[in-house]
């Protein structure tokens, strides 16, 4: 089938040269993504009245608010990807290799929550780990406390535990790809064998699931650090990010110059997780 | 079978059990259980009420369904047209022009949303092209962060499609707009309702383009959960999101069964 596509298409190039047909599409996204692109590049360089303003970008870009921001970015982006990765291998492995009644069906339910919102989650968690919500409630009930004892939603760790939750199944989706593929005829004899199911998951299982993890795990960081939702939904004062920022400068403050500052490190940063993903999901077939 | 033995099943199912309920089953049922709550002091709700869903129908509920509906539809069939004609006709490019044009109209799923709304500002704020404050600003913004999406799930599609068909009928002397018309787009169609489907969803729950763009009177769903759950108005908030997540999970199983009965599956 490869033959005739290799043999099909110079033939049917010539006999079609359709290939400014490419244009109208390209021509819209130019207009509609890559012009405004470019613009905020333009605009970072400018002040509001039009001049060239360079030590607006030296002062933004060594403010506190800025840097406090991309740290806060990084480090939520980084351990909500650990714990996705975590998370999404237990599923997985327990999906795939001790699958109970009802699995291929939680399976799918996991993966309707990539069509939900993000915000969701965080709501949910108002209601679950709030100062007034269900788990803190029933400790004070419980204890006769005179506080709410649990308090780590209005914090990172709030932020980092609903983006666990949200993108999890963007992990878990590649990993039931790869385990599909697994000979299940050895991992059998291994276990008659002798091996215990520990040394089989690292030995027979995890180089399998590596090329998913890394694709899994790149389009994760990615995610992350361009989540919007979750965080202005947590609204916690300290937990400022790079998006929030540029939100909170461009609409609540008019500040169009520093937004856009704010925009090109973001951006720059997001498509340097981009052309890692693509790398790593090119190369290891995924 | 990976443990054997049923007491070590059990241990790795409740694990599961644990891990799946805590993450996954007790925000959805927090959420359905909290837009019904009457009064909520204790651990439980007082009681069950259908009030907050009779206050947001009475609200602005109504107006934002609306919005997000056709917004919804606006931009996912834009998207939907324009990322299938990308992918088709990024066939009959050759093969260096063909990968730098993919990876092109791949980019918008990796910029942030926020920027993107940034970016439609600053671009669409002046004439001649005044945008700003306008419903199509909106869609616009919708589009292009969906319409990589769409571009991705088509050209997966086309990838997988078997070229035998396409040969055939040109080799009977098919021109090619009726083989696209009678052969490829035909074959296309799980793809392409699939693909709607998915950029209806990604829609209806964006948030950070949103905010950024939208003019006064076109307040969509995610929009004004947001301002109900900043205002302290949390209960009308979840029962505005129960509303928005029965309205996606209608429309994709509604999809879903087109495409089954479409392809006899």
């Amino acid at each position: 089938m490869s033959e005739a596509l290799a043999i099909g298409a110079p033939t049917a190039r010539k006999r079609e040269p359709g290939r400014l047909w490419i244009v109208p599409p390209a021509a819209l996204l130019a207009l509609l993504f890559f012009y405004p692109l470019a613009l905020i590049v333009r605009q970072a360089f400018l002040d509001d009245s039009g001049v060239a303003n360079v030590a607006e970008i030296v002062r933004v870009l060594h403010s506190r608010f800025f840097l406090n921001a991309l740290v806060n970015t990084v480090t939520i982006s980084v351990a909500a990807t650990a714990g996705c990765l975590i998370v999404g291998l237990v599923l997985a492995l327990i999906l795939a290799f001790v699958p109970f009644p009802g699995s291929g069906f939680i399976a799918r339910l996991i993966d309707t929550f990539i069509a939900l919102p993000t915000f969701l989650v965080t709501l949910a968690f108002t209601f679950l780990y709030g100062s007034a919500g269900m788990l803190n409630s029933g400790l004070m009930e419980a204890f006769s406390l005179p506080l709410p004892p649990v308090d780590f939603l209005y914090s990172t760790w709030g932020v980092v535990l609903a983006e666990v939750t949200v993108y999890t199944p963007f992990i878990l989706r590649p990993l039931l790809a790869a385990f599909s593929l697994v000979d299940r005829g050895q991992i059998e004899a291994a276990s008659v064998l002798g091996a215990r199911p520990f040394r089989i998951v690292r030995q027979v299982i995890l180089p399998a699931a590596v090329p998913a993890l890394i694709a899994g795990g790149s389009l994760c960081l990615l995610l992350t650090v361009n989540e919007f939702g979750i965080v202005l939904f947590i609204g916690a004062k300290g937990v400022i990010t790079l998006p929030l920022l540029i939100y909170g400068k461009a609409i609540q403050e008019s500040a169009y110059q520093v937004a856009c500052i704010i925009a090109v490190v973001n951006i720059a940063l997001s498509l340097g997780l981009f052309g890692l993903y693509r790398f790593a999901a090119g190369r290891l077939g995924v | 079978m990976l443990v054997w033995s049923r007491s070590g099943r059990l241990v790795i199912w409740v694990i599961f059990a644990l891990i799946f309920g805590v993450l996954f089953l007790a925000p959805l049922a927090v959420i359905l259980l909290s837009s019904l709550a009457d009064q909520w002091n204790g651990v439980l709700p007082n009681g069950l009420t259908i009030e907050h869903y009779g206050d947001v129908a009475r609200g602005a509920a109504w107006n934002a369904v609306k919005a997000s509906l056709v917004t919804g539809f606006a931009a996912s069939a834009l998207a939907l047209v324009s990322g299938a004609w990308a992918a088709l006709s990024l066939r009959l490019q050759g093969p260096a022009l063909q990968r730098l044009l993919g990876l092109l109209f791949f980019i918008p799923s990796a910029v942030p949303s926020v920027s993107v709304g940034l970016g439609l500002l600053v671009a669409f704020s002046h004439p001649p092209l005044l945008l700003n404050g306008t419903i199509a600003i909106v869609m616009i913004a919708h589009f292009v962060l969906i319409s990589a999406f769409t571009f991705g799930n088509v050209s997966a599609g086309l990838a997988r499609l078997s070229p035998d068909f396409e040969q055939v009928a040109s080799s009977l002397g098919a021109r090619p707009a009726y083989r696209l018309w009678h052969v490829t787009l035909p074959l296309l169609a799980p793809y392409l309702v699939a693909a709607f489907g998915l950029s209806f969803a990604l829609s209806m729950g964006e948030l950070g383009a949103t905010v950024m763009v939208y003019p006064p009177g076109w307040v969509t769903l995610p929009v004004s959960i947001f301002s109900l759950t900043d205002r302290g108005d949390i209960f009308a908030g979840a029962a505005l999101t129960m509303i928005l997540v029965a309205a996606t999970l209608v429309l994709l199983l509604g999809l879903e069964r087109i495409t089954k009965r479409a392809t006899g599956a």
